[in-house]
C-alpha cells in the first residue's frame, strides 16, 4: 500500500453468505498496476464467488470493491465492464452462432459505442477501422485464419482463444481470468501461457485463478491462498510455495 | 470482400423490387395475380419482415403483434374519417401510434425474457383485442369494425358532391384500389425490406444476433441489453403497425378481429415457414401461407368431387371423405401440418430447404467430397407450435 494510485483493483472488507454458508469472510485484496495477480484454492474455497462479487454478477453482503477511484459495487456488469474490467470465464462465454470476426467485433463495438447505441443505417462492413482493430487481435492469438469460422465449430481450447480475444479487444484496465487453462490439453496450456505472458509485457493488469501450479509459477507475480472463504496467505510464488500452511490447507500436505 | 458483400445486397435490393413488381405477370399462371391477394403478400410480407427483426433477431417470440396491427387499421380509418382520403397521413399516424403503443408494451413485457415474455405479450394483445371488441367502442365501433360514412368530416378534403356514394382511399388522386393499390403496397414493401436489409448490415442489428446468441455475454461484454431489445421491439411494432395501415388502405376498414391472438400467431408461422432470421424468408413465408390459404380455403365438396370425377365413384368418395377436412375451412389442418413437416424436417424453414439444395448442386458439380451438412445459423426455439 506504499502508492495508493498504483492500485488497480481494491478489495476491502468483503463478505457473502449463501444461507448459513460464509462463502466469502473478509477478503482485502490490493492489486497493483501491471502485474499479475493469481488467486489459488481448493475446490469451493469462494474464488469463483469473489470473481463474481468483482464484475457485479454477485453484490457482497458487506464490504467494497474499488476499480482505481471507481466503486464497482452495486453497479450492472455491463456498467462495471465499461469501466474496464473483462472477464473470462470457466466454461468460455461466446457467441456461438456467430463467426469469430463478429464475437472480437461485439466487444470492439462496446468499447467504441458504450452500453447503448441505436445506429441501424450505419454499415458495418464499411468500417474498416474496427474490423482492422478485431483482426489485429485475432492474429495475435493466432486466429486470424479462421476469422470467418463460427464460433460454435471450434474446440474447446479455441473457444477459450476467442473468448480472450474478446476480453483483449477491449484493451480493459484489468482482465480477470477464471481458470483459463481448464481442460486444455498440456500444448494448448503452453500456448495459452504464451499468450498471457504477452498481455503481461504490455502491462496489463490481471487477476487469474488457476489449478494448474504450473501456469500459476509461470504467470504470477502475486499469490493469494483462499480456503473456506478466508485469505489464508500471500505472497510470492516462491513464498507460496513454501510456505506449510497453505500445503496443508490445499494439497493435503503434498509438495508443491 | 467488403465490396462484393455491397455488390450483393445491391443485387439482392434490385432482384427483390423486380421479383415483387413483377408478381402480376408470374402469378398469372399460378392464378393469384389478382390485386387482392398481390396486396395481401405485400402487406403480410411487412408484418412478417418487421416482426422478423424481433423474433429473428433477437429470438424474442412475441405473440401480441397482432395488437399493433390492429393499431394501425384503426389510426388509418380514423385518420380517412377525420382528415382526408389521401393514404399518407394515415400511414404516419398508424405507424407513429403502433411504435407509441410497442415502447409502453414492450417497456412492461420486456422485464422477462423467454416465456414469460410472450405470455406477458399474448395477454396484451387479448387486453386490446378485448378493449377494442367491447370497452372502448365509441373509438373501434366494437363489433360492427370501425367504417367510413358520409357523415365523416374529412377537414382537409373538398366537401364531397351531393349524392355521391362513399369515397376511396386515394394517393394524390389515383384510387388505391385494385392494381394501383397493389402497387402502392409493393412500394412500401419495397422500402420496408430495404430498411430490414440495412438493420441485418449495421452494428445495431450484429448487437442484436449476439442477444439471441448470449446474452449473458453482452452484459460482460458492456452493453445494456434492455434498451436494444426494446428498439428492436418498437421497430417490429411499428411494422406491424405500417401493415395495418396498408389493411385499411387497401379496404378502408378496421375489425377488433384483426388484433386476436391467432393473427399474432399467424405471423410467427409464417416467419418460422419460411426461415427465422433470415432476410427473405419471412416474406416467403408470408406469400405461401396466403396462397394457400387462398387455394385451400376456395376448395369444397363440390370441387372435390369434380376434380376426382375420373375415378370409379366408390374411390372418389373416399378420397373427397380423405381430402374434404383439409381445405375450405379446415384448412388450417393443412397448414399444421405442413408447418410441422417444416419444423421437423427443415428447421431453418424454406431457407434452409433453398440452402440445401444450391449446396448440394454446387457439391455435384465440383467433386463430391465429404459429409457438408450445413447447420442451420438459426434454429427456431421450441414451444412455439
Amino acid at each position: 500500500m506504499e502508492n495508493v494510485s498504483n492500485i488497480v483493483l481494491n478489495v476491502t472488507g468483503v463478505e457473502k453468505t449463501f444461507g448459513g454458508l460464509q462463502a466469502l469472510s473478509n477478503i482485502n485484496l490490493q492489486i497493483e498496476e501491471g502485474k499479475t495477480h493469481a488467486i489459488i484454492g481448493p475446490n469451493g474455497a469462494g474464488k469463483s464467488t469473489l470473481l463474481n462479487v468483482c464484475v457485479g454478477r454477485l453484490a457482497p453482503d458487506s464490504g467494497t470493491v474499488m476499480l482505481g477511484d471507481e466503486t464497482l459495487t452495486g453497479k450492472m456488469p455491463y456498467e462495471i465492464n465499461q469501466l474496464g474490467v473483462a472477464r473470462v470465464f470457466q466454461t468460455p462465454e461466446i457467441f456461438p452462432e456467430l463467426t469469430l470476426m463478429e464475437n472480437v467485433l461485439i466487444p470492439a463495438l462496446a468499447k467504441r459505442d458504450g452500453q447503448f447505441k441505436f445506429n441501424p443505417f450505419k454499415s458495418l462492413l464499411g468500417d474498416k477501422k474496427i474490423h482492422d482493430e478485431a483482426m489485429s487481435v485475432l492474429e495475435d492469438l493466432g486466429l486470424q485464419d479462421q476469422a470467418q469460422r463460427n464460433a460454435a465449430s471450434m474446440s474447446r481450447g479455441d473457444k477459450r482463444r476467442v473468448e480472450l480475444a474478446m476480453c483483449l479487444v477491449q484493451s480493459p484496465k484489468l482482465l480477470l481470468l477464471d481458470e483459463p487453462t481448464a481442460g486444455m490439453s498440456r500444448h494448448d496450456t503452453n500456448q495459452t501461457i504464451e499468450i498471457l505472458q504477452q498481455i503481461k509485457k504490455r502491462g496489463m493488469t490481471k487477476v487469474i485463478i488457476e489449478h494448474d501450479m504450473h501456469v500459476v509459477f509461470s504467470l504470477a507475480d502475486h499469490v493469494s491462498v483462499l480456503a473456506q472463504g478466508a485469505i489464508i496467505a500471500e505472497g510470492t510464488p516462491e513464498e507460496i510455495r513454501g510456505n506449510p500452511k497453505v500445503q496443508e490447507a490445499y494439497l493435503g500436505g503434498a509438495h508443491l | 470482400m467488403n465490396n462484393k458483400t455491397t455488390q450483393k445486397d445491391l443485387f439482392l435490393m434490385l432482384a427483390f423490387a423486380a421479383v415483387i413488381f413483377a408478381m402480376p405477370i408470374w402469378l398469372e399462371p399460378i392464378g393469384a395475380s389478382y390485386p387482392d391477394l398481390m396486396q395481401k403478400f405485400a402487406i403480410f410480407g411487412i408484418f412478417a419482415i418487421g416482426f422478423n427483426i424481433l423474433f429473428g433477431l433477437t429470438g424474442y417470440l412475441s405473440f401480441g403483434h397482432a395488437a399493433f396491427l390492429g393499431i394501425g387499421s384503426y389510426t388509418a380509418v380514423w385518420s380517412f374519417k377525420l382528415l382526408t382520403m389521401n393514404v399518407i397521413p394515415g400511414l404516419i399516424f398508424g405507424t407513429l401510434l403502433a411504435g407509441v403503443f410497442a415502447l409502453a408494451i414492450g417497456f412492461i413485457c420486456l422485464r422477462r425474457s423467454g416465456i414469460y415474455f410472450s405470455i406477458l405479450t399474448l395477454a396484451f394483445a387479448q387486453m386490446s383485442y378485448n378493449l377494442a371488441y367491447s370497452v372502448l367502442t365509441p373509438i373501434t365501433n366494437g363489433e360492427t369494425a370501425l367504417q367510413l360514412t358520409l357523415q365523416d368530416p374529412r377537414i382537409l378534403d373538398d366537401a364531397p358532391l351531393s349524392g355521391a356514394g362513399l369515397p376511396s382511399t386515394e394517393l394524390f388522386g389515383v384510387s388505391m384500389s385494385g392494381l394501383p393499390g397493389f402497387y402502392f403496397c409493393a412500394v412500401v414493401l419495397i422500402i420496408a425490406f430495404y430498411v430490414s436489409l440495412k438493420i441485418f448490415r449495421s452494428p445495431f442489428g450484429l448487437k442484436l444476433a449476439a442477444i439471441k446468441s448470449n446474452q449473458n455475454r453482452m452484459g460482460y461484454t458492456g452493453f445494456n441489453t434492455r434498451p436494444y431489445l426494446l428498439a428492436a421491439f418498437v421497430i417490429s411494432g411499428m411494422y406491424a403497425g405500417l401493415a395495418g395501415t396498408l389493411m385499411a388502405v387497401t379496404d378502408p376498414l378496421a375489425g377488433a378481429e384483426r388484433m386476436q391472438w391467432t393473427a399474432s400467431g399467424e405471423v410467427v408461422l409464417m416467419t418460422i415457414l419460411g426461415g427465422l432470421g433470415t432476410l427473405i424468408g419471412p416474406m416467403i413465408g408470408a406469400g405461401l401461407i396466403k396462397y394457400f390459404e387462398n387455394i385451400f380455403s376456395a376448395f369444397n365438396e363440390n370441387v372435390l368431387h369434380e376434380i376426382f370425377s375420373f375415378l370409379p365413384e366408390i374411390l372418389e368418395n373416399l378420397m373427397v371423405f380423405i381430402i374434404n377436412p383439409f381445405v375450405g375451412k379446415g384448412w388450417h389442418l393443412t397448414l399444421g401440418a405442413l408447418f410441422m413437416v417444416i419444423v421437423i424436417f427443415l428447421p431453418g424453414g424454406i431457407m434452409e430447404g433453398l440452402s440445401r439444395i444450391a449446396k448440394w448442386v454446387r457439391k455435384d458439380r465440383s467433386k463430391p467430397t465429404g459429409d457438408d451438412m450445413g447447420t442451420a445459423k438459426s434454429k427456431p426455439s421450441p414451444g412455439e407450435g
